[in-house]
């Protein structure tokens, strides 16, 4: 299934990703207080809404591996935490990059940016956590434990733009209410976002369908050397000299 | 004052992590193709 899924999630990911950094780079017009600037937009919104996003399919990876014990959720948390590490970097990159022609600075300990870059260390955390133990299940459960607990930064993230006074700008799109930005902007920043999104998918899919091969290579050769073993003759105590 | 260079550079940065990302999934998959067709190749091959 996940070999059919693949060239729907590559391709479409790859068309809707080029027409929209296109549309936003070169079509979509720039911001009147911002300039030119606006259009890292087209590549920072999707990056952190991935970073979330990501986090989140760690978090239900992390649940059905602690509550269904099952042995493709362990695979697939394994997967997904080095993407979206580097996604989170990007997002947090692409920030800075956007913040210091805005704000003058590279970084501030800001509510937005600070639980950020927690998720990138809660993300950093659980890629250690699941290799730190000789027994790989001992490693699952306790990057599992880590995942589940980390969501909790998901609704910091989400809202500290409206719990704490930030220099971060609120939200420009909610599920409520109506975008506050220019459809002409609207339409790239969709693009990209979906393109990233499936993207992100086939990535994911593609380094679970390698891990799942592997898996069974690892198997296969287990149980050769194990019939190898077998079959070799042991010595007995009769052989033995008296 | 311009933005370009870092426009320029949010967008070699997505796009570089991205290339890496898809390089590296692809390289891995093939290879692990590769590796369990070798292995399973004798496997089906014994008469059964």
């Amino acid at each position: 299934m996940g070999a059919k899924l693949q060239p729907w999630l590559t391709w479409p990911a790859l068309v809707l990703s080029v027409a929209g950094i296109v549309w936003g780079l070169f079509f979509s017009p720039a911001d009147w207080q911002q300039g030119d600037s606006v259009r890292i937009m087209y590549v920072h919104v999707p990056t952190a809404w991935l970073a979330s996003s990501g986090y989140m399919g760690l978090a239900v990876c992390s649940l059905l591996s602690l509550v269904w014990r099952h042995p493709l959720a362990d695979l697939a948390a394994v997967e997904i935490g080095p993407v979206g590490a580097a996604i989170t970097a990007v997002c947090l990159a692409t920030g800075s990059l956007w913040g210091k022609p805005m704000w003058g600075t590279w970084w501030v300990w800001d509510a937005r940016l600070t639980s950020v870059l927690v998720l990138f260390f809660l993300y950093l955390g659980h890629i250690a956590l699941i290799r730190a133990f000789d027994e790989p299940q001992r490693g699952y459960r306790a990057a599992a434990i880590l995942g589940l607990a980390g969501a909790i930064d998901l609704p910091i993230i989400k809202f500290s733009v409206q719990w704490w006074n930030t220099l971060h700008q609120p939200d420009s799109i909610t599920v409520t209410g109506a975008p506050t930005m220019s459809t002409s902007m609207l339409w790239p920043l969709g693009l990209t976002t979906l393109g990233f999104t499936l993207g992100f998918g086939a990535i994911v899919l593609a380094r679970l369908r390698a891990s799942v091969m592997e898996s069974r290579i690892r198997t296969i050769l287990a149980a050769s050397r194990g019939r190898q073993s077998a079959a070799q003759p042991t010595p007995t105590t009769d052989s033995a000299p008296a | 004052m311009t933005h370009l260079p870092y426009i320029a550079a949010a967008y070699g940065l997505t796009l570089g992590v991205a290339a890496i990302l898809s390089i590296n999934a692809t390289f891995r998959l093939r290879q692990a193709r590769k590796r369990l067709a070798a292995i399973e190749q004798p496997r089906t091959r014994q008469p059964s």
